[in-house]
């Protein structure tokens, strides 16, 4: 191996890493708030991705069809909950109304816009639309009523949710993989590294990403809301804080991370409708190397998986995925006989 | 409609099968969900179209999903032979779903067609015949091609799955006694986010020739990453690569690559008098006026394939023996190693009593990309 290899390898593994970055984020985010381990991050991201990729061809992308269904059973679950709490007809049915017209809005704009053959940004703008109304809905329907069950619970669960949104994505997509175009089709020559448009589209929207996403919870009342819930979530039930809120608009934003990290990878390699999982399973990696709880260590811990991911494919390929996989059992290991017991039950 | 069909025939060999013991019933296990779903469902709307009476007698086609799962597949298998007393069992599309059906397959004595190359070798699976050609006989193509052009070296970037090791096992066979030889050998898997690493260290052993073991779409990210890198040798792929798949993801990337795959595959380029010419032609003019222009698929194509034998076999066997008796099945398994050289989409087989896997060496052809189609080399 000489200098210019190393440094492709490096580049390569900055680019996955900084994806995995996003996801580890997202997990920790996810986690922080309602101490969901969020198995089906990754299905945002092929969702994201292929759903571009259908509207590509000029067809309405399966997932508008699962949003829709999706929103009239939250709708139901809400308007009964209200109807349930307040004897109300009225509010029962506004309430229901009131969760199925953003979806419903973003179903109707879709099917009138995949035989348009719209622009390549549009079409992206579009999906992650599609994509960032799952997550509510996903917490809606399958999280919100076990909300004060053990994370062991919430886990099985979110592994249940990972396996219908699986096989979702085989039937919506198709079991052939897709490539989109690239947003920027540009190449640089830094010496021996031959950059591509896309990977520093890649590393500059990951990088805009965190810093928005640290302005949103520095600066804004929602996420100083959102943080306080991580902290305490009693606490802040108590300060007039929703904790269903806070965890909707948590799955939101880690929908919307999952949407946008499957348009920036989609161009970069083949998506298949089961891919998402082992990009998912390296950002919770990278989450677990920050200990689920810290942003910046996850964030550098992704970098590491993606680097070490690229070198270990180029020294040991066959055993690249053993590799990147144990890097968990050490930082286990190291976490264990660092951290104490935290007083609160996670 | 294509669903309900199947349904329909689902519900009619379930009660048939206690009904009716004059019907052949035919057990299909295929990985319809799954890592090789890719293969199974073009494979079951195929079946969709098979006649729906042999030699006289109702076809009684049951269709379950093992979703490339062992487990489920020998869990079909028993429930075919003893709920369904089937006389064929079929399947899977993937070879560790298809060794199980295998086993059942020779603990019962019921003639088991596969749509995946397993080990077929008598004393294993004495009842069991591969439909698809063995990496073997593809990789005496593709050796004989390299050796005609000039290929001294060849780098290897496959899947690190079962279909890797077994084209790099039968290539080395086959590489035996010339002078080819592996330079590098690189495993990705299908879902990988980057091949970069691999196509780094195999390019920088400057092989002659890149061999590409990969299937479907999954075939385009390694030529495109190989591309990347600027490699200017011949890349080859093989006959799980050989869909327009490849060229719909791979579009640019992929143009010059030569290819693997059974004579069917390109039925209009064959020359009039090659055996396999009518049997292709068939297939792709019935499957393409149901799914569109250019919508041939070669996994469809071995379903055709097992339906030509089934043909074949069927006939013969009823002469000696009714449906749905041991006899039955004994007779179909003599007529068809009996049967002599048959013609199929996929290249002529020769099934005897201790060939199970069929297929002769000049089985495959090799076709190169141009204009973003295929040519016949």
């Amino acid at each position: 191996m000489d200098f210019s290899i190393a440094s492709i390898l490096l580049v390569d593994g900055l680019t996955n890493g900084a994806i995995y970055a996003l996801l580890g984020l997202a997990t920790v985010l996810v986690f922080a708030v309602t101490r969901v381990i969020f198995i089906p991050q990754g299905e945002f991201v092929t969702y994201g991705a292929l759903t571009l990729a259908i509207l590509q061809t000029g067809k309405v992308p399966g997932t508008i069809w699962l949003l829709l269904l999706l929103a009239g059973l939250a709708a139901l679950a809400e308007s009964f909950q209200t109807w349930k709490r307040h004897k109300s007809v009225a509010a029962a049915t506004v309430a229901g109304f009131k969760v199925l017209t953003f979806p419903v809005a973003i179903g109707v704009v879709t099917i009138w816009a995949a035989p348009q053959q719209f622009s390549l940004l549009v079409q992206a703008g579009l999906s992650v639309c599609i994509v960032t109304c799952f997550g509510p809905l996903v917490y809606r329907l399958a999280y919100q009523s076990l909300a004060d069950a053990t994370t062991l619970v919430l886990l099985i669960v979110s592994v249940g949710v990972h396996f219908i949104l699986t096989g979702l994505g085989l039937l919506f997509f198709g079991a052939e993989g897709f490539r989109n175009p690239p947003f920027w089709d540009a190449r640089f020559s830094l010496g021996a590294v031959n950059l591509s448009g896309q990977a520093l589209i890649i590393a500059l929207a990951s990088l805009a990403l965190i810093v928005m996403l640290w302005l949103f919870f520095e600066k804004t009342l929602y996420g100083k809301a959102l943080r306080a819930t991580a902290v305490n979530r009693l606490g802040a039930r108590l300060m007039g804080i929703s904790s269903q809120t806070a965890g909707q608009l948590t799955l939101a934003m880690a929908a919307l991370i999952g949407a946008l990290s499957g348009l920036l990878i989609g161009p970069t390699t083949t998506v298949f409708y089961d891919s998402g999982f082992l990009i998912g399973l390296k950002g919770f990696v990278a989450a677990v190397i920050g200990g689920l709880a810290s942003y910046p260590v996850a964030a550098l811990g992704a970098l590491l998986v993606g680097v070490i991911e690229a070198f270990g494919s180029f020294w040991a390929s066959s055993f690249k995925e053993v590799i990147v996989f144990t890097l968990i059992l050490p930082v286990l290991f190291w976490r264990s006989l660092t951290a104490g017991h935290s007083d609160e039950d996670h | 409609m294509k669903y309900s069909r199947s349904l329909i025939t689902l519900a009619i060999g379930a009660l048939a099968a206690t009904a009716a013991l004059a019907d052949i019933n035919i057990g299909v296990s295929l990985s319809l969900t799954g890592p090789t779903s890719a293969l199974g469902i073009p494979i079951k709307n195929e079946i969709a179209m098979w006649p729906t009476s042999i030699g006289g007698q109702k076809l009684n086609v049951i269709i379950l999903d093992d979703a490339t799962d062992p487990t489920n597949a020998t869990k079909n298998a028993r429930r075919f032979v003893s709920e369904d007393k089937v006389d064929i069992l079929i399947g899977s599309v993937a070879t560790p779903p298809a060794t199980a059906v295998a086993a059942v397959a020779s603990e019962t004595g019921t003639m088991h067609l596969t749509f995946a190359p397993i080990d077929v070798s008598t004393n294993k699976a004495p009842w069991s015949y591969n439909m698809p050609q063995s990496t073997l006989v593809m990789s005496h193509a593709i050796v004989a091609h390299m050796k005609k052009n000039g290929v001294k070296t060849v780098g290897f970037l496959g899947y690190a799955d079962v279909y890797g090791d077994l084209f790099l096992r039968d290539m080395k066979v086959k590489m035996e006694g010339t002078d080819l030889k592996f330079v590098d050998v690189e495993r990705f898997a299908r879902t990988d986010t980057s091949v970069t690493g691999q196509a780094l260290k195999v390019t920088a052993s400057a092989p002659d020739a890149i061999l590409i073991v990969a299937s479907g779409s999954g075939a385009a990210m390694p030529h495109i990453a190989l591309m990347d890198r600027g490699y200017k040798g011949k890349i080859y792929q093989t006959h799980g690569a050989a869909s327009r798949d490849l060229m719909r993801v791979g579009g640019k990337s992929v143009e010059g690559a030569y290819v693997v795959a059974g004579p069917g595959v390109v039925a209009e380029q064959l020359p009039a008098n090659h055996p396999s010419k009518k049997v292709a032609m068939g297939f792709v003019t019935a499957w393409e006026k149901v799914y569109g222009p250019n919508s041939r698929n070669a996994f469809a194509a071995h379903a055709y394939d097992a339906s030509i034998v089934l043909q074949k076999i069927i006939p013969i066997a009823l002469k000696t023996a009714k449906p749905g008796t041991p006899e039955f099945r004994g007779a179909l398994k003599a007529a068809l190693e009996n049967a002599g050289p048959i013609h199929l989409f996929h290249g002529t087989v020769n099934y005897t009593a201790t060939n199970h896997a069929g297929y002769t060496d000049d089985t495959g052809v090799i076709m190169r990309i141009t204009n973003g189609d295929w040519k016949l080399q």
